[in-house]
């Protein structure tokens, strides 16, 4: 059955593939031209040589509540995502320009403070945030830089505009996804490969080694670089094992790991005890070290901050960068970047309102019908409440809960998230989504081609986490010829 | 830079079940075809293969009213008992899952596929001869692995493990099988007319009937049967042969002084010449202290290399391999567990 596209319709929403019903924007005509000439069917059977290869990959994340049955299949969609390589190079050049700003603002935070001392940014505001850590004053972790790995949320609305909703800098995940999607694409299309105009995303591994080497405390030929997980039963092992093995580097729990009284760190070895120079940690801040956090954690390493500190061992990301991706210092970015640049942001911030105001609050808790409100510093879409889709209950908690505590939450107006074709139960449908690059700082800064893109599966949601039912679609740079 | 001391251990297990779940599915495959071989009056029964296992008492708490397809059940399907095929297969597949960053992936594919195949089928209502598929299949996996290991994976440290892990429960396995045949022959004249079906089966469950015919060129007697199993050092399922194998395993890694000469004991104890002269009685005995000799091995690998010094809590030796604890038979790998 050939796809008749005529029929695939958006609405008001914008949507990434087509400009107009029928009408494909340039850099998906290829691609539109391709899945018209393999038809429904035939795209159907990919799909499930995609889910085949997935299952079979053990390409898997993890739900907290299901008991025994602790992995689950990776949802993918088979139809790709394309953004033209142009547009992409503004994104790429906002989002270098967002995460530089970013990390001078950590550094100030736990140093001079000179953005406060210059009335920027409110000082209560950071006294008052939980991801603000006293432990880390006055630390200097390399290059200044404190979000080495960071992950940005970009979504688009209906008028077409590209705005930044949230920036990730504690311990984002979902980088492996974008690298195994690519992969199984590559397997399920491989015609579309062949005149390659699709900028290639798999060299993310080296990179993120390259960059983790930079940080070493010890100016050695190979540093020692290990992944610190919190085990299987997170959400996220599949991708730190992942990254583990493409980096070719040991993937460590916290019982793996001693620091010594010369305060360096060590890996337990079938040969005693070995230095390790850098740790890419995939445990919060909390967890990482009992002397200083959570008394009772056992993912952590005692002493490890004592060894951080004394510039023994790099953490990435540093302790204490969670700081800057609480949502109500997000409010402030444009600023944060206009005071340190001293340039204009690239990228908007979407509109936001702090619950803290009081204008503002009653404002939203008079019509929570119309926004959406979001705890500060809640990850994975958890604590969240969409208005036009709450329950009265939802709402009347969510207005409790913001008169208890304004400071943690801020509100939105409702994105109209736009939309990309997805096949649904052998149907072709469009779907809202967003899109999560990668941006890796050290001694250099790089972005990810794309990024990983999420798709709410159910028909008109604009949740696309994967705990809570979102999917992921390949991510296509597309670079036109001239 | 070394091997991680809890990466070691972990493809330590993942070797350990991995050939358990081969053994258990070449036996059962050969059980199968030996009750339909014997007459009624003297079938064997699942029984035998119930006390290899050494999950007798797990086996009545799990079935206190057993029926004629529960022992088979428990052996192969049961996720409940630690070392039927499906929980052999499934901590086999979480040991490799977590040690995805050092093995090589299509090992951790296989291990997967394979775990999944059986998985559904078992689940699915089998007739005796998909059931036989399945067997076949599990074999065939689990030399995949081991063959994908050989040739794709660095013979460095990590893969001595394997080898080790391997090479011990293939030990352990060989010296049950062994056991319980003598154990079934001893006091069951009735029995004895069958001694030569029985004996066959033994070679059988261990792929060794074919080797021992083309060795020996005579008849099957239980003196040559143990003698072969025993004491040859070119089949790779016998004993001298799979200790020889572990002794150049452990020979390749560091700090082994304790591990190759608590090894040397166990040669020992295989080279006395009276070991061939022994009774059915005196045999069991000596099986007895020989894989008392393995649990102690077994505890000394973990010292060495998986929980040095630094751990203050004494572990129970894991595995089956004290026979005064067949219940206790998990792993007991830190967070890895069998998943549904």
């Amino acid at each position: 059955m050939r796809i008749d596209w005529t029929q695939y319709n958006s609405a008001s929403f914008h949507d990434e593939l087509f400009d107009s019903p029928g009408h494909a924007r340039p850099a998906a005509e290829r691609l539109i031209n391709y899945l018209t000439s393999l038809g429904v069917r035939e795209l159907t059977e990919r799909q499930r040589d995609a889910d085949r290869a997935i299952a079979e990959m053990g390409i898997t994340f993890t739900v907290y509540t299901e008991g025994q049955n602790i992995d689950r299949a990776w949802p993918f969609d088979v139809i790709p995502r394309t953004i033209e390589a142009s547009e992409w190079m503004r994104i790429e050049r906002g989002l270098i320009q967002r995460l530089t700003a970013l990390n001078r603002f950590i550094d100030d935070l736990y140093h001079d403070r000179k953005i406060i001392a210059d009335g920027i940014v409110p000082e209560d505001l950071i006294a008052t945030s939980a991801n603000f850590l006293p432990a880390c004053v006055g630390a200097n972790p390399p290059y200044g830089v404190w979000a080495n790995i960071c992950g940005s949320d970009l979504v688009r609305d209906s008028d077409g505009t590209v705005y930044v909703l949230e920036d990730n800098l504690r311990v984002p995940s979902g980088v492996s996804y974008m690298l195994e999607n690519r992969a199984i694409t590559k397997q399920v299309f491989p015609e579309m490969f062949q005149h390659a105009s699709i900028l290639p995303v798999d060299d993310y591994a080296s990179r993120l080694f390259d960059m983790l080497a930079s940080l070493s405390p010890r100016k050695v030929d190979v540093p020692r670089v290990v992944v610190l997980t919190p085990g299987i039963y997170n959400s996220a092992y599949f991708e730190h094992s992942y990254l583990a093995q493409r980096m070719g580097v040991d993937l460590v729990e916290g019982s793996d790991l001693v620091v010594g009284d010369d305060e360096c760190v060590y890996v337990r070895t079938i040969r005693g005890l070995e230095r390790v120079d850098v740790i890419y940690r995939r445990v919060n801040d909390t967890f990482l070290d009992p002397e200083c956090f959570e008394k009772d954690s056992v993912l952590g390493v005692p002493g490890l901050m004592r060894a951080w500190r004394a510039q023994n061992v790099a953490l990435a990301n540093a302790p204490g960068a969670g700081v800057a991706d609480d949502k109500v210092v997000y409010a402030y970015v444009p600023k944060i970047i206009e005071y340190y640049l001293g340039e204009k942001a690239i990228l908007p911030n979407v509109p936001t309102l702090l619950l803290r105001d009081e204008d503002s609050r009653k404002r939203v808790l008079a019509d929570l019908s119309n926004w959406v409100v979001k705890p500060a510093n809640e990850s994975g879409g958890y604590g969240m409440l969409i208005g036009p889709r709450a329950t009265a209950e939802e709402k009347v908690a969510m207005a409790a809960a913001v008169e208890a505590n304004p400071r943690n939450y801020i509100a939105q107006p409702v994105l109209a998230l736009s939309t990309a074709p997805t096949l649904v139960q052998d149907e072709i449908e469009p779907r809202h989504l967003d899109l999560r690059p990668f941006i890796l700082q050290g001694q250099r800064i790089w972005v990810t081609p794309g990024g990983l893109t999420r798709v709410a599966l159910r028909r008109g949601s604009l949740v696309v986490n994967s705990s809570q039912g979102g999917g992921s679609k390949d991510t296509w740079i597309v670079a036109l010829e001239s | 830079m070394s091997l991680l001391s809890r990466v070691a251990e972990r493809i330590y297990w993942s070797a350990r079940y991995l050939e358990r779940a081969e053994t258990t599915s070449r036996l059962a495959r050969v059980y199968g075809n030996l009750l339909l071989d014997l007459p009624r009056q003297a079938r064997l029964g699942w029984d035998g293969l119930i006390e290899i296992s050494g999950g007798a008492t797990l086996y009545r708490e799990l079935y206190p009213n057993p029926t004629a397809d529960t022992p088979e059940r428990f052996f192969v399907a049961d996720r409940n008992n630690p070392s039927s095929v499906r929980a052999s297969l499934a901590f086999a597949r979480e040991s490799i899952r977590t040690t995805r960053d050092i093995v090589p992936s299509e090992a951790w594919r296989s291990v997967n596929e394979l775990y999944m195949y059986v998985s559904q089928e078992l689940d699915a209502d089998t007739s005796h001869r998909r059931r036989y598929g399945i067997h076949s299949r599990v074999v065939e996996g689990c030399q995949q692995i081991s063959g994908l290991l050989a040739d794709t994976m660095s013979h460095d440290a990590g893969y001595q493990f394997f080898r080790v892990g391997r090479s011990l429960e293939r030990t352990d396995m060989t010296t049950r099988i062994l056991d319980v045949a003598a154990a079934t022959l001893l006091g069951r004249e009735d029995l004895a007319r069958f001694d030569n079906s029985l004996w066959m089966a033994v070679l059988q469950s261990l792929s060794a009937y074919q080797m021992y015919r083309q060795k020996l060129r005579r008849g099957i007697s239980s003196q040559d049967v143990i003698r072969y199993l025993l004491k040859d050092e070119q089949f790779p399922r016998a004993v001298a042969f799979s200790l020889r194998e572990l002794g150049a395993a452990l020979a390749m890694l560091p700090h082994n002084g304790d591990a190759l000469s608590k090894l040397g004991d166990l040669r020992r104890m295989l080279a006395r010449p009276k070991v061939l002269e022994l009774d059915l009685a005196g045999l069991h005995q000596w099986i007895d202290d020989a894989q008392l000799a393995l649990g102690e091995l077994h505890t000394l690998i973990l010292a060495t290399w998986f929980r040095p010094s630094t751990s203050t809590t004494a572990e129970p030796p894991a595995g089956r391999i004290t026979k005064a604890a067949p219940v206790s038979q998990t792993q007991t790998q830190s967070q890895v567990q069998p998943p549904a």
